[in-house]
């Protein structure tokens, strides 16, 4: 791999990941790029692997074969002697640092305050003084149009609102690349809009993101490259006019006739 | 019984003994569920370690702790330490240690069912954000398990200071043992155990009401 040209890699690159969970084979060799400032989704029935993907990206699981890069770096194994080895905890934490991802279930601190939650990985992380911390927190939380709640606990807070200071939480930490796992599937659905909106204006602000959804028309809207997975393997890629609008497989379309009536 | 007659004038000459005796099996309990707690943490990083001869051994002290009386620790420590050598304790540094490691027995059993209670989600949420795994300990499991066994921990503490009575059976001179001496000095017996016995109530009621204060200061959910 040419990892020593870092400028002519993609921000993500990701060739023939494979994984498998005991005997079961859940990703067959993914082959993904994801450019600075491009919006990719990753459509797909449940158990295609999206969130395996996602999770091989940020190290959360290890991937049994195959090479992720960010920014032209191996991440999570170096080879030694030929051989793949696991990076340390430590030097895998690193590696994360650099990554955002925000979960289906917030997954936001119970003990800490939305502004705790923020400033969290901006001081022990990035080891910025806390006052500095602060004011981060604070403009993000505005970003996300929570300013006022930086002082309520996660119980105090409505879904929407949790997931609001979660995207903050990951953004703030000035990642290169922010993975999104089905944020809106736990949400009632009178609370997917305000999310779905702040991630509309994160895209808008040329923030790399790689979101798995099922919110067919914000990826429409949104996404500039859509991936669709069936099976492990990416079964269509292209720009959503495209992969939508015209349905390159019986499964594709299948999948896509279940969000009935939107594509018409 | 029928013609007994109270007289709580002997409890009131004895007062002040009553209320140190009770002071030190407060101390005792408190001293012991610290060093407890501290030894129990450790205790429950090791069951959770997933090493087996870090678990296993644990394993093994926790079961015999928790299946032996407490009296015959007291006395294994007290009488049995210097038999084989070792005789650097007093009565009461002798029945904080037992104490201690019976109290860390339990707490390691409290510790471990609280740490592995915590979500996986939330350990995910810290890696995603690049905590590294003593950091992920000090600012996300540590303060989830405080706040989820702190039920368990007030009871333990209120368990562990009755628990001091036994300390009677050494000579500490803690509430059961000054109302033994003092029903012992002037046969005023059903005075004496009843004080002793108001003592502990009122203590260990007073311990959880403000226990629970601290709870649900720190309870997560509300
Ligand atoms: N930790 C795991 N252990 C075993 N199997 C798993 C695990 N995580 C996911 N799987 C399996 O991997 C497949 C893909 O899961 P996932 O990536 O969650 O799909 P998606 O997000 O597209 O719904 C599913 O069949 C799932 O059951
Ligand atoms: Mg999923």
């Amino acid at each position: 791999m040419a990892s020593s040209d870092m400028s002519s890699e993609p921000l993500l690159r990701a060739t023939n990941v494979h994984k498998r969970f005991d005997s079961v084979e859940v990703l067959k060799g993914i082959d993904l790029d994801v450019a600075q400032g491009e919006v990719v989704a990753i459509i797909g029935s449940s158990g295609s692997g999206k969130t395996t993907m996602l999770r091989c990206i940020n190290l959360l699981e290890e991937y049994d074969d195959g090479e992720i890069h960010i920014d032209g770096e191996t991440i999570g194994y170096r080879i030694v002697g030929g051989v793949r080895k696991r990076l340390r905890e430590s030097a895998i934490a690193d590696q994360r640092a650099r990554i955002g991802m925000v979960f289906q279930g917030f997954n936001l601190f119970p003990h800490m305050t939305a502004e705790q939650n923020v400033m969290l990985g901006l001081t022990k992380v990035q080891k910025m003084p806390k006052a500095e911390a602060r004011d981060r927190a604070v403009h993000w939380l505005d970003r996300v149009g929570l300013a006022e709640r930086r002082e309520h606990y996660p119980y105090q807070l409505s879904g929407g609102q949790q997931q609001r200071v979660a995207i903050a939480r990951a953004v703030a930490m000035d990642p290169r690349l922010v993975l999104f796992d089905e944020v809106t599937s736990a949400l009632d659905p009178e609370l997917v809009a305000e999310v779905l909106s702040v991630m509309k204006s994160l895209a808008e602000s040329g923030m790399t993101m790689l979101v798995v959804s099922h919110e067919m028309l914000f990826v429409r809207d949104v996404a500039t490259r859509v991936v669709f997975m069936d099976g492990g393997r990416i079964a269509a890629e292209g720009p959503p006019a495209e992969v939508m609008g015209n349905p390159s497989s019986e499964r594709l379309r299948s999948f896509l006739g279940r969000f009935h009536g939107l594509f018409g | 019984m029928i013609d007994y007659q109270f007289n709580f004038d002997v409890i009131w000459r004895n007062w002040d003994n009553f209320l140190g005796a009770l002071g030190m099996g407060l101390g005792l309990a408190a001293a012991s569920l610290t060093l407890g707690a501290i030894l129990g943490l450790g205790l429950a990083a090791a069951r959770i370690s997933g090493k087996r001869w870090l678990d296993r051994p644990v394993w093994l002290y926790v079961e015999l702790v928790r299946n032996t009386p407490l009296l015959l620790l007291i006395f294994f420590v007290y009488f049995g330490l210097p038999e084989i050598g070792i005789y650097v304790l007093d009565k009461y540094h002798s029945f904080i240690l037992t104490l201690t490691l019976y109290a860390a027995a339990y707490m390691c059993e409290v510790f471990r069912a609280g740490l592995t209670s915590i979500p996986n989600g939330y350990l995910e949420a810290g890696k995603a954000i690049g905590l590294r795994p003593a950091q992920r300990a000090r600012y996300v499991m540590l303060p989830m398990m405080f706040r989820i066994t702190l039920p368990a921990m007030s009871n333990n503490f209120i368990s562990l200071f009755k628990d001091t009575s036994l300390a009677a059976a050494i000579a500490v001179p803690e509430l059961t043992f000054t109302a033994r001496q003092v029903n012992a000095n002037t046969f005023r017996v059903v005075e004496a155990w009843l004080t002793a016995s108001i003592l502990y109530l009122a203590a260990a009621y007073l311990i959880a009401w403000a226990l629970r204060r601290v709870e649900r200061r720190y309870a997560m959910i509300r």
